[in-house]
């Protein structure tokens, strides 16, 4: 069953005064989200990521399309109660505690007061923030704050999270504890849709990934098929290093150790290479395909005019 | 619905609290309280005059200053901090926020028109040394500066759902002058002929008329005052009230929270 089913959703912006120009946000977004799944939302900054999820959560209208979310209308009120949100760089109420904030926001939540006061404390010590008591949040720090966010995005046990740039602005540790927190969440079975510009956060966590530029679905798919669509080299490793002076196309780079070669080849001259090297009497030991990274993919679908390989 | 207009409406009272809102209370006391041996200074007659008029007055303007004050960032605050991110993108539907918000602001309004007239009634007590059955009518005007409140913060938040902090302050002040002055902008109109009479009637209309919430005058002068301004008094606030907070609401419905 589909989480979320975004369905043709465009947002469009009226820009300047006197002259009055038409600025598309968001271009006929389609895409779906299975159960249980993390899903990653991946652009570049101003992609249309944060434009997707204000969308998503009824904080702006769109200009066409619509979208369901655990199979209903997603401004229906119901399924609100069953999502959490964190948005980017969340501020939250700074004159309130932490338990104070996670009570009000479950209280708006519909969650019963005895259910709020049972699971508050347990909830706040899970994102490690059990020892705060009744200090303000204006006294929190940056990773403490996302903590809470989290905390709030969760406090009614919500069964989709949507999270918008999670990592963002965290130091190594913090990114790493929020990192582990959206594992936990994820291994509960939670589907959890989060956008980032970060890639090695979402290589980490996500089962897929979209790509969107200008307001553009750029791709989607599982990391790992994504990575082998780029993956253009393979690595081959044999033994007779006199070999190489005699083969007619060099490999791309190329180690020897002893009479052992390893080398990089592109793969649309693989063929031709093993060939020479046959003729050679080299002695083959391996052909391993290169797996590509989640940044060359993303590159390719963001970077225009031409297609960069790193 | 209830248990989230409520929520709001506490939390909207909690941070005037903790923002220090009513740390102007701990100001009207001192004041009240530096300026009663003054009264003594004046002869018998109008010492009780004037210091009823002084602190029913400050009552009044009080609280209109702080409806302005707290109602200018009730909406556009909680949308520049994105503190309202995470109250949308919950079961609240937009009306319950303005409506919540308006009540908080309220109750805020209220406890501190409460605890003015507290100290008021002491300092009464301490300046004129008894008490009359005349002083318990001075709570009316009271009654209708809260009447007053519940109008101001309504057009206050009107402009917080649409506009910046700044404007909707010059607006609310604007609105509140020119409603103190109503019954003489409705006098204008009837003596205005052509264009002018038209534009000025509507003015007065579609305005807030807060003349006839003025009663501390007579209240000062121990003159009575009827049962049935304190109803129509009454049914005015609450209408034109409920109307400008559907005002806001009709603009919030449709607003995109960039």
């Amino acid at each position: 069953m589909h989480a979320i089913e975004i369905q043709n959703l465009s947002k469009d912006y009226t820009v300047g005064f006197l002259r009055k120009q038409v600025r598309r946000a968001l271009k006929a977004l389609d895409l779906s989200v299975e159960s249980g799944e993390t899903f990653g939302f991946l652009g570049p900054n101003g992609a249309g990521k944060t434009t997707t999820l204000k969308l998503l959560m009824g904080l702006i209208f769109p200009s066409s399309g619509s979208a369901k979310i655990l199979g209903q209308n997603y401004l229906d009120p119901e399924v609100k109660r069953r999502i959490g949100f964190l948005p980017e760089q969340p501020y939250f109420y700074d004159y309130l505690s932490a338990p104070e904030l996670l009570d009000y926001y479950a209280q708006l939540s519909g969650v019963s007061p005895a259910r709020r006061k049972q699971r508050i404390g347990a909830l706040l010590e899970r994102v490690g923030l059990g020892d705060v008591g009744r200090l303000q949040l204006r006294k929190f720090s940056k990773g403490m704050l996302q903590r809470v966010g989290i905390a709030q995005a969760i406090v009614h046990d919500p069964e989709v999270l949507f999270l918008d740039e999670p990592m963002t602005g965290l130091d190594p540790l913090g990114r790493y504890e929020v990192r582990e927190l959206i594992q936990s969440l994820k291994d509960e079975g939670k589907t959890i849709f989060f956008s980032t510009h970060i890639l090695s956060d979402a290589e980490a966590l996500c089962d897929r990934v979209a790509i969107i530029h200008k307001g553009e679905l750029r791709g989607v798919g599982v990391v790992n098929d994504l990575r082998s669509s780029v993956a253009d080299k393979s690595e081959v490793i044999w033994q007779g290093a006199h070999a190489l002076s005699a083969i007619s196309s060099p490999p791309m780079e190329y180690h020897v150790t002893g009479d052992t070669v390893r080398a990089t080849i592109a793969s649309a001259g693989l063929d031709a290479f093993l060939e020479n090297l046959r003729q050679q009497n080299a002695r083959l030991v391996s052909v391993t395909p290169l797996q590509g990274t989640l940044e060359e993919y993303f590159l390719s679908k963001t970077t225009e005019h031409e297609a960069v390989r790193v | 619905m209830t248990s989230r207009l409520s929520a709001i409406a506490l939390n909207t009272f909690r941070e005037a609290v903790r923002d220090r809102v009513l740390y102007n209370l701990i100001l009207f006391a001192l004041l009240l309280v530096a300026s009663a041996p003054l009264f003594g200074q004046i002869s018998i007659d109008i010492e009780h005059l004037v210091f009823v008029n002084v602190g029913l007055s400050s009552i009044s303007l009080f609280g209109v200053i702080i409806a302005i004050f707290i109602g200018i960032g009730l909406v556009s605050k909680e949308i520049e901090k994105k503190t309202l991110y995470t109250i949308l993108s919950r079961p609240v539907r937009r009306w319950e926020f303005i409506v919540g918000k308006y009540f908080g602001l309220m109750v805020t309004l209220v406890v501190n028109a409460a605890l003015m007239t507290l100290g008021f009634y002491i300092a009464l007590l301490v300046t004129s040394g008894k008490w009359t059955s005349a002083d318990g009518r001075l709570l009316v005007p009271i009654y209708f500066a809260i009447l007053e409140f519940l109008i101001m913060t309504a057009v206050t938040l009107l402009f917080s759902s649409f506009s910046t902090p700044i404007f909707s302050a010059i607006f609310a002040f604007a609105i509140f002058v020119i409603g103190t002055f109503g019954d003489d902008l409705r006098n204008f109109a009837g003596a205005a002929h052509g264009i002018t009479k038209w534009f000025a009637t509507a003015t007065a209309y579609i305005l807030p008329n807060f003349a006839p919430l003025n009663v501390i005058g007579q209240a000062a002068h121990n003159q009575p005052i009827t049962g049935s301004l304190i109803v129509v008094n009454t049914l005015y606030a609450l209408i034109y009230s409920a109307a400008v907070t559907a005002g806001s609401v009709l603009i919030f419905e449709r607003r995109n929270l960039k």
